[in-house]
């Protein structure tokens, strides 16, 4: 037996294909989501993948945060759903408070297309237990609106609690506070960040790695183990 | 409020004297008489809209229709070709049932005016191009010319340029793998901003622009229709930009990538269910275009209600209604059976869809505004009978000139003190350094199928994930070898894009071509147009390679003055298995390095005689088609069979300049040495064209150069991978540290 890892499309969504691909590569199944689905399909996990949803228009995951899809998905996702948050999927979970802090545009102004060093900060969450803590991997970057911002005492708050998952290295693309490329929640079943796993998944494709394999080994692992 | 009666048909007959403002629309007054004599009548208000825009030079392609027609004579044979000439797009047979469509058009003078929203409907009106051939768009490629580097126009137009291209084609979804950017001030007042798009389908589900079967529904779906980029093609795109006139960036449109996403998935829906008889994307000409080539490619005519258009704005008149170039647009032709389940799509998708007419079975083009009749013509007439023009044209009398002043007679370096600072020039000067800083604001990642992307020779994406077959394609084009030699020129573009698609291992199968050329007024640039044309289309003829469709843009130039000629060419190449593709990047220490093909002292155009001596004279370097397709044969089977790792096509900056690109993407450097018979100046910066430089791993050295022997290749073996310099021995050492600080901080430095 196998998961079923539902990925959602909005209006907008452009990694939905690749992600599905990321999860079939894994081992698992993936279940197409639509956002005005009213119910979550009985899936294990889900992935919110990368795109411009509503053409990031009024501010970045602002609108899709109140598709009809997400209501059972914060509902699931408190009780313990892993939810992976990609890109525009990082954006729509700090939208949703499912993840604390916002995103801001990048500090340079431009659209960064890059393949971009990270060390894996937390290695116990749902989605990054085939890593090993301070792993050092390339996963493709490629954002507008990609500076990861929060207070103060939110920050430390996270770092002291482990939360920080993915932090950039070498190069901070986007002016992130503390370098902050990802972060999970408390318990560790939401995680978001804004480089895509999905594109590192084929030595062929793309950056040419499979670093971001383990995202979907590690989140295949625990739902057949459980 | 009172109203002018509205300007029908019956209203156009009975008031011949009416003065129409046919010159104010762009049309000539022979033009004018013309229709009058089509339609027996003056027009109404609402035709005039529609043949102006249609017989415009950038819709009806009136200067340049008597030379493209050499494309079609010249054809040669090719199974690949599946749709030629005159669709929205040619579509190639790539084997295992997949087609694939490509095209490249010029967003020019809209990109001048507003950089950003010229830039970003270019790329929009592409893909639509792709869409409304049943494709899946897989990728998009952008050529670009702008003015002179530390210009400080060109500070204002390239980064609205980049950021427009990015901010559209990174919101649809669509990995950028390729193209060009190049400056000199000859684009300073009229920078080229073209796009190429690709998509794949299955042979079964090409689509074509054409309206049958008397009842089917004619339905515009996707925006609603604006005020924006009325008289676009006619005015803005046709006319050479003059300062005493007003402002014309009301003309240009703006665009709404999320829309445009929303679009090609509705569409490609749609598709999927076989819910599409005819289609047609709204771009230049908008409504005017789309009903007129609909009705007149089908069997019947159309009947369309202009009030059931949905609109943006309510004040719009039908003539505004008829030439807007709203973007987001398509019109698609339904079985009245299947209406029904098309809107459903459309809804599914939040995509605006409204039924707007129905094809009949006359042979007329009617269209109603407030229930009077305002257009009534044979479709044909206004999409496809427009004026054709034979332009005069004469070689200019300083072309000799130009010619005689020999590059090859410039002071050389004499030295390896002084060649080793001028190579430091050539890979630091704008047109050799890193793109960087350009192609990382586009996403070339996306969809997840992207083996190569810029700066490799050629774009590649795969189109079957368990076979591996891949596409790949290449765009080039040098305006000042075309400037030194039209004809030739042309022909070295097409030479180095096929050369490009051979270096990463792909097969070359067919052409698409954006023509930039100044004003067809000007005999000169006339003569430069049909050169270029002719050159391109007996070079396509001997390579095997069909030009599948393409652009022309004209009046390019400022007042008297005129853009390069610049043909830029885009060659489309398959390969069976993109595990075989070969980087441009050098892999291994040790590995043998070759230079493939002859080295002559070819100095006309080139980038040595441009960055050291800003000069433009002499001849360009000498084609030879024949051995193109030789060297491409051998780079092919090299790749298939494993014998090269890497590869890197020569062309402006000659070898050095390949070897340090090489050298700095693998991080790894190069011994070279100066074969006999050249001296070290030629071998490094010599521009011949038909040359390329492999890396062989000594195990397939021999296997290597037996193959190119027993072919009749020259393979001159002429250094080593190794170390962290470039090294030409007994001439000087750079380390790749300052190579690539000299490379790669120009671009940032002048534009960031």
């Amino acid at each position: 037996m196998t998961a079923r890892i539902g990925v959602v499309t909005f209006p907008g969504s452009l990694d939905d294909r690749d992600t599905q691909r990321a999860i079939r590569l894994a081992g698992a199944e993936p279940v197409a989501l639509w956002h005005k689905d009213k119910d979550l399909h009985q899936v294990d996990a889900v992935v919110l993948c990368g795109g411009f949803s509503y053409g990031d228009y009024l501010r970045a995951g602002a609108i899709a945060r109140f598709s009809p899809v997400m209501e059972p998905l914060i509902e699931q996702a408190k009780a313990g759903l892993p939810v992976l948050g990609i890109c525009n999927g990082f954006q729509i979970l700090t939208e949703a408070h499912l993840l604390p802090g916002a995103m801001l545009g990048n500090d340079h102004l431009h659209f960064i297309c890059r393949d971009q060093k990270l060390r894996v900060e937390n290695a116990d969450t749902a989605w990054t237990t085939d890593y090993s803590a301070g792993q050092e991997i390339h996963i493709p970057l490629k954002n507008m609106d990609g500076r990861y911002v929060a207070d103060e005492y939110t920050l430390d708050k996270l770092e002291a609690e482990g939360r920080v998952a993915f932090r950039y290295l070498d190069l901070n693309p986007n002016g992130s506070l503390r370098d902050i490329a990802g972060i999970s929640n408390e318990a560790g079943n939401v995680v978001g960040l804004m480089p895509h796993p999905e594109h590192a998944v084929e030595p062929l494709i793309g950056s040419g790695r499979t670093d971001g394999l383990p995202f979907f080994t590690s989140i295949l692992k625990k739902l057949v183990n459980a | 409020m009172s109203r002018t009666p509205l300007d029908t048909v019956e209203h156009a007959a009975a008031t011949p004297d009416v003065e129409l403002p046919w010159a104010e629309l762009g049309l000539k007054k022979d033009e004018y008489e013309r229709v009058v004599e089509i339609l027996g009548r003056r027009p109404t208000g609402a035709e005039l809209a529609m043949y102006s825009v249609m017989w415009s030079e950038h819709c009806s392609y009136k200067s340049s229709k008597v030379h493209l027609r050499q494309f079609g004579e010249k054809a040669p044979q090719s199974d690949a070709l599946l749709v030629g000439i005159g669709e929205n797009a040619g579509v190639v047979d790539v084997g295992q049932g997949y087609a694939v469509t490509f095209k490249v058009e010029s967003h020019n003078h809209p990109s001048y005016v507003e950089p950003y929203q010229g830039a970003a409907t270019g790329v929009g009106g592409i893909v639509r191009d792709i869409i409304a051939m049943g494709a899946r768009p897989v990728a998009v490629v952008d050529p670009l010319r702008f003015g002179a580097a530390d210009h400080p126009d060109t500070k204002r137009v390239l980064p609205g340029v980049v950021a427009g291209i990015g901010g559209y084609g990174n919101c649809l979804g669509l990995p950028n793998i390729g193209g060009e950017v190049v400056f000199d001030a000859c684009y300073q007042g009229n920078p080229l901003v073209n796009a190429g798009a690709i998509g794949v389908m299955r042979h079964e589900d090409i689509h074509l622009a054409k309206a049958s079967g008397a009842g089917n529904k004619v339905i515009l779906y996707g925006a609603r229709t604006g005020g924006d980029g009325i008289g676009g093609a006619s005015i803005l795109a046709s006319e050479t930009f003059d300062d005493a006139k007003p402002s014309k960036r009301p003309a240009v449109q703006v665009g709404d990538p999320f829309q445009e996403k929303l679009l090609i998935e509705c569409t490609l829906e749609a598709f999927a269910e076989k819910l599409v008889v005819g289609i047609q994307d709204l771009g230049a000409a908008g409504l005017s275009c789309a009903t007129s080539e609909l009705a007149s490619n089908g069997s019947g005519g159309m009947r369309v209600t202009l009030d059931d258009v949905p609109l943006r704005d309510s004040t719009l008149s039908p003539e505004e209604i008829l030439m807007s170039e709203s973007q987001e647009r398509m019109c698609a032709v339904v079985e009245p059976e299947k209406v029904d389940r098309f809107l459903e799509i459309c809804d599914k998708w939040d995509v605006i869809a409204t039924v707007i007419g129905e094809v009949t079975d006359g042979d007329r083009l009617e269209i109603y505004w407030h229930g009077g009749k305002i257009v009534d013509v044979d479709p044909r007439t206004v999409a496809h009978d427009g004026p054709v023009y034979e332009r005069p044209y004469a070689r200019p009398d300083w072309q000799d000139a130009l010619q005689a002043d020999d590059a090859n007679k410039l002071p050389r370096p004499a030295t390896g003190e002084e060649l080793k600072d001028q190579v430091l020039k050539l890979v630091s000067s704008p047109n050799q350094a890193s793109k960087k800083w350009i192609t990382s604001q586009y996403d070339h990642f996306v969809q997840g199928n992207t083996v190569l992307a810029q700066p490799e020779d050629s774009g590649m994406i795969r189109i079957d994930e368990e076979s591996g077959l891949g596409v790949a394609i290449a765009t080039d084009g040098n305006g000042r070898y075309a400037k030194l030699d039209p004809y030739a020129g042309a022909q070295l573009a097409l030479s180095e894009a096929y050369r490009n698609v051979a270096t990463t291992g792909a097969k070359p199968l067919a052409v698409s071509d954006c023509l930039n050329f100044g004003s067809p007024e000007d005999p000169a640039v006339m003569w430069q147009f049909a050169e270029a044309i002719r050159g391109l289309a007996d070079a396509c003829q001997q390579l095997g390679t069909p030009v599948t469709g393409g652009n022309v843009s004209l009046y390019n130039q400022t007042g008297e003055v005129a853009i390069h000629p610049t043909p830029v060419v885009a060659v489309l190449g398959v390969i069976d298995d993109v595990a075989r593709r070969t980087p441009v990047a050098f892999g291994e220490e040790g590995q043998l390095l070759y230079l493939l093909g002859d080295t002559r002292e070819e100095f006309g155009g080139s980038a040595w005689s441009q960055v050291i001596h800003d000069h433009l004279g002499g001849l360009p370097p000498k084609v030879d088609l024949e051995r193109e397709r030789l060297l491409a044969e051998i780079l092919i089977s090299a790749s298939r069979d494993g014998m090269i790792d890497a590869a890197h096509d020569l062309s402006d900056g000659g070898l050095i300049q390949a070897v340090v690109e090489s050298a700095l993407l693998g991080d790894k450097g190069a011994r070279l040495v100066v074969p006999d018979g050249l001296d070290a100046f030629t071998f490094l910066f010599s521009e011949s064209a038909g040359r390329a430089v492999v890396a062989v791993p000594r195990s397939e050295e021999l296997r290597f150069t037996d193959m190119c022997g027993a072919r009749g290749l020259p393979a001159t073996r002429i250094g080593v991978v190794d170390g962290d310099t470039v090294d030409v021995q007994g001439e000087f050492a750079l380390p790749l540290t300052e190579l690539r600080t000299a490379h790669e901080e120009t671009i940032p430095a002048l534009l960031a």
